[in-house]
């Protein structure tokens, strides 16, 4: 492959994005962006697990026996998530409270496999470390736009400072409830995604039918 | 004719590769308004009918002005109720004064008069930001401004409650023209009512604004519960002691959103959409069968706990955005099924779903917004599925 790893750090947050083009780890993005805070540390908690399990991966990838290959994946990705979990509950307990099951389902995360299974089984393991560090920031920084938009427009701050001060709190703005709820997420992605084909045509999809002008005689 | 004229001189300039060749959904929006389209098919099957989608857009509209009567009257009439024992207040209450109108409840064309000055910004700002979203989206791809949008806005005004925050109903109908029909490709795509998608993103977004007891009369420090709300609370028994009763829900001089209270107007805007079948009646008898079937149901039952099991399907009828929702939202054309054993179903399903988001869902009074945009997710597949057993009954007879 000629990507150098420049392109495979660049490419995979805008061009490949995990999220908006490829449609991959929505369950997550939709559960824990209310709050930029809780959106960070998610972000960089999926960035270390598919950097590693991307290498580890790929370290072994001459010794998986094809057959059972998903299973000595899913053992890499699983240890890699409980060290992380420990690692959050002992420096940032209450983020990790917060992120609650969604740590533990970084496992299922469809980036993480997906990049297993596209890149570190075919590739040496400094690109995949870099592939999957790629991938795992253009996956944070979805994250975080979306976590910025529904914290800031949803309860007026910012990392837990206030930025817009609300009714209630005596300032002007009344946030909009709506945003705190996860359905929300799912329309800023929907948008998002919008945006971003909208920037760049060549990410749209070929239709799958075609409406046909039939013209009269 | 010498607009026809003015317009037959324009028209090169908006057409392809004239000087205004980008506005011309705008120079399409005002042409077809006051004329006939001139677009023909050009292939078969050609179907000749003076009933356009022009024409229908119309209708729902006039069909609705007995409801709009209703509702500024309405709003007047608990302002000015509510004036007797709170002071007036206001802009509203100044050019009352001002014009010297009064503030006398009894007097129908003052209250008719101050519930204007409700409805007034409210609708205004409905057209005006809804209508720029419908320009743009048009401008932008080439399609045509339709008149849809017209049924839109009138529909998510009436469905405001009248103590709204102008901004909030800009957001809202921004969202619901943008969200709920624009990103499907304009009016005919889209696969939810666009006005109760917007009423359904403000009532998460803001529940304290669109919610609640304070927010049906406008007037400050006064508190009025719906209908719904102290049925869902005491038991509909109670209602009499609240001095509601059948009658009055019926005519509308209750609590509620601007144009929803009253069933009688929605009744007679009804009756002018079946005569001219702009509405499928399958539709309506559906959606009162499941309504009235499941609260039968529920009556049956009965339950010590929750007092609106007993609520009898005539008082569910009256209640609420009930009468306003059937007329014109489940019978909304683009949204409902297509089939008419589906148009049956899907009736029922609505009417099922508002009693039981009512009586079973402690979380949401009232359940008639929800229960569309439910059915509107479902219609599709309803169809599907009576395509599919149609011809699967054909194939049969066939073997």
């Amino acid at each position: 492959m000629a990507q150098t790893k420049r392109d495979l750090l660049i490419d995979p947050l805008v061009d490949n994005n995990p999220i908006t083009l490829q449609v991959l780890g929505i369950c997550s993005a939709l559960a824990v962006t209310s709050s930029l805070e809780v959106s960070m540390v998610m972000a960089l908690a999926v960035t270390a697990v598919t950097g590693f399990s991307s290498m580890f991966i790929s370290v072994l990838r001459n010794q998986i026996p094809g057959s059972i290959r998903i299973i000595v994946q899913m053992v890499i990705i699983a240890s890699l998530v409980i060290i992380v979990d420990q690692v959050l509950k002992a420096y940032a307990y209450e983020v990790s409270k917060t992120l609650s099951v969604f740590v533990g389902l970084i496992i299922t995360n469809c980036i993480v496999m997906g990049r297993a299974e596209a890149f570190a089984m075919k590739n040496p393991p400094i690109d995949s470390f870099v592939d999957g560090v790629g991938n795992g920031l253009g996956y944070g920084a979805l994250l975080l736009t979306v976590g910025f938009i529904r914290e800031l427009f949803g309860a007026g701050t910012l990392f837990g400072f206030t930025i817009l001060p609300t009714v209630n709190n005596g300032g002007w703005y009344v946030p909009n409830g709506m945003l705190l709820l996860p359905p929300s997420a799912f329309f800023i992605i929907g948008l998002l995604i919008w945006a971003v084909r909208s920037w760049k045509p060549g990410q749209v999809e070929e239709r799958e039918y075609k409406i046909q002008v039939v013209e009269g005689h | 004719m010498g607009l026809r004229n003015f317009f037959d001189r324009i028209e090169p300039n908006f057409v392809k590769g004239g000087k205004y060749e980008k506005l011309f959904p705008i120079y399409e929006m005002v042409e077809s308004f006051i004329y006939t389209p001139k677009t023909v098919t050009t292939a078969a099957p050609h179907a000749r009918s003076y009933v356009d989608m022009k024409r229908i857009m119309t209708y729902v509209v006039i069909a609705t002005i007995p409801c709009i009567i209703m509702g500024l009257y309405n709003v007047g009439l608990q302002v000015n109720s509510a004036y007797e024992t709170i002071d007036p207040t206001g802009w509203r209450a100044w050019i009352i004064s001002s014009l010297g109108i009064g503030f006398n409840a009894g007097n129908p064309l003052a209250n008719f008069a101050h519930g204007l000055l409700y409805f007034l910004p409210i609708y205004i700002t409905t057209l005006v930001v809804g209508g720029i979203w419908e320009v743009l989206f048009a401008t932008v791809r080439g399609h045509e401004v339709n008149e849809g949008f017209l049924v839109t806005s009138m529909l998510f005004a009436l469905i405001m409650p009248p103590a709204a925050p102008l901004w909030q109903v800009a957001l809202g109908i921004s969202f619901g023209v943008v969200i709920g029909k624009e990103v499907f490709g304009g009016t005919g795509k889209n696969f939810l009512n666009p006005a109760l998608t917007g009423r359904a993103f403000l009532y998460f977004a803001y529940p304290a604004n669109m919610s609640g007891d304070t927010i049906w009369t406008p007037v400050d420090g006064f508190s009025g519960a719906t209908a719904l709300s102290i049925g869902a609370s005491q038991g509909y028994q109670e209602l009499a002691a609240n001095g509601m009763n059948w009658m009055n829900s019926f005519v509308g001089t209750v609590q509620g959103s601007i144009g929803e209270v009253s069933a009688l107007a929605c009744l007679i805007g009804l009756a002018f959409l079946l005569i001219t079948k702009i509405a499928n009646w399958r539709l309506v008898v559906g959606c009162m069968g499941g309504m009235i079937g499941f609260s039968l149901l529920l009556n049956l039952i009965g339950s010590d706990t929750n007092p609106m099991f007993a609520m009898p399907w005539y008082w569910h009828f009256v209640v609420g955005g009930f009468a306003f929702g059937l007329v014109f939202m489940v019978t909304e054309p683009v949204s409902a099924s297509h089939t008419n054993v589906g148009r049956y179903i899907y009736g029922a399903l609505i009417g099922f779903m508002v009693v039981m988001i009512r009586v079973l869902n402690p979380a949401f009074p009232e359940g008639m917004m929800l229960a569309i945009l439910f059915g509107n997710v479902f219609a599709p597949l309803i169809d599907y599925f009576v395509v599919q057993a149609n011809i699967k009954r054909r194939a049969r007879r066939h073997v």
